[in-house]
């Protein structure tokens, strides 16, 4: 019995759909902000590696879904969670799992906000305003 | 309750420069449009699922029987010259949905709620929101053609708004004019915070 398929079971009760993809995991370790900015630190090429043949327990045990790899691939360059979970069309949920598997095997890189809404600087708030105008 | 403001931010040095502002109102006054008029992206939408947790928090009665329920959410971004992120995010509209509300609001610089004259009560709930919680915001009253010419100070006053908050006219089609409710928006961040002098230089 596969992992995914060992959530199925009559015990298992009513599943949120979109969370089939997570095998049922709602939860997650790491708080990732919607607007927290996500770098892949590996390429998707490298996940072939974490199938079979890695060091270690965790990683041995890991099957990476295609949705793994997608989220390596668009996050060459920085991008916000939010916009993660728009081009992937999942639930920021789904998504904040599936980048918590990536985290727990340091294959990508999180820049969480600036708390610039806490302590904003006259100076940030001045260059929104001129940035706004200059649209 | 506790402000969402108040969360300790993250440790400098690995942040990104990304700030939020929230484009709140009834439905159908026009939040999407204004967030498509300052978008550089055509405008994203994503999803949230409500899991047992986030159902736990309202009405159940409409949906104990469903398994998924999900909220939208359309957001535009802006980049800036200098390399900050603004993210536009309108809210979304019903009621049962407050549990998104929370994680908008964590972090959001300030709001722009949508008015329409017509349907003016549809947005009591948010004006209520932002006050409770400190966020700062601005009223917008988008002028829909057919709509009465209430002046500003009449939108305020049915309102019942404190008469340092903005009530600006809009037409939240033309770009211009999004540009400007949002400026103001962020010109009254810096008055509210330099007011409460945790304006940092």
């Amino acid at each position: 019995m596969s992992p995914e398929s060992a959530w199925y079971d009559d015990a298992a009760g009513p599943v949120v759909r979109p969370y089939a993809l997570t095998g049922g995991r709602t939860h997650y370790a790491a708080e990732f902000d919607m607007v927290a900015l996500i770098v892949a630190l590996a390429h998707p090429a490298d996940l072939a590696g974490q199938h079979s043949g890695t060091p270690g327990a965790a990683a041995a045990q890991w099957a990476p879904d295609p949705e793994h790899e997608m989220i390596l691939e668009l996050c060459r360059t920085p991008l916000s969670v939010v916009e993660i979970a728009s081009e992937l069309e999942l639930p920021l949920g789904v998504v904040r799992v599936l980048l918590g598997d990536l985290l727990d095997r340091s294959l990508i890189e999180v820049r969480r906000p600036a708390p610039v809404a806490q302590f904003p600087s006259e100076r940030v708030l001045k260059e929104v305003i001129d940035g706004i105008r200059a649209l | 309750m506790e402000s969402v403001r108040s969360d300790p931010g993250p440790q400098a040095g690995d942040s990104a420069l990304t700030v939020k502002i929230l484009v709140a109102g009834g439905f159908g006054v026009g939040k999407t449009t204004l967030v498509s008029a300052v978008s550089e992206i055509r405008p994203l939408r994503t999803e949230e699922a409500l899991t047992e947790k986030s159902i736990g928090v309202d009405d159940t009665s409409a949906v104990q029987n469903k398994t998924t329920t999900t909220v939208a959410m359309d957001f535009g971004r802006i980049t800036l010259p200098n390399g900050l992120v603004l993210f536009v995010f309108g809210t979304p509209g019903q009621d049962r949905f407050w549990f998104m509300w929370d994680e908008l609001a964590k972090g959001a610089l300030g709001a722009v709620v949508l008015v329409d004259t017509r349907r003016l009560a549809d947005c009591f709930p948010s004006v209520d929101y932002f006050e409770r919680r400190g966020v700062p915001f601005i009223i917008g009253v988008n002028r829909f053609d057919g709509a009465g010419q209430h002046t500003p100070d009449q939108v305020r006053d049915a309102l019942d708004l404190s008469p340092d908050i903005p009530v600006v006219d809009c037409d939240v089609r033309d770009r211009e004019s999004a540009k400007q409710v949002l400026i103001t928006l962020v010109e009254h961040i810096m008055r509210t915070m330099s007011g409460r002098g945790a304006l940092t230089h």
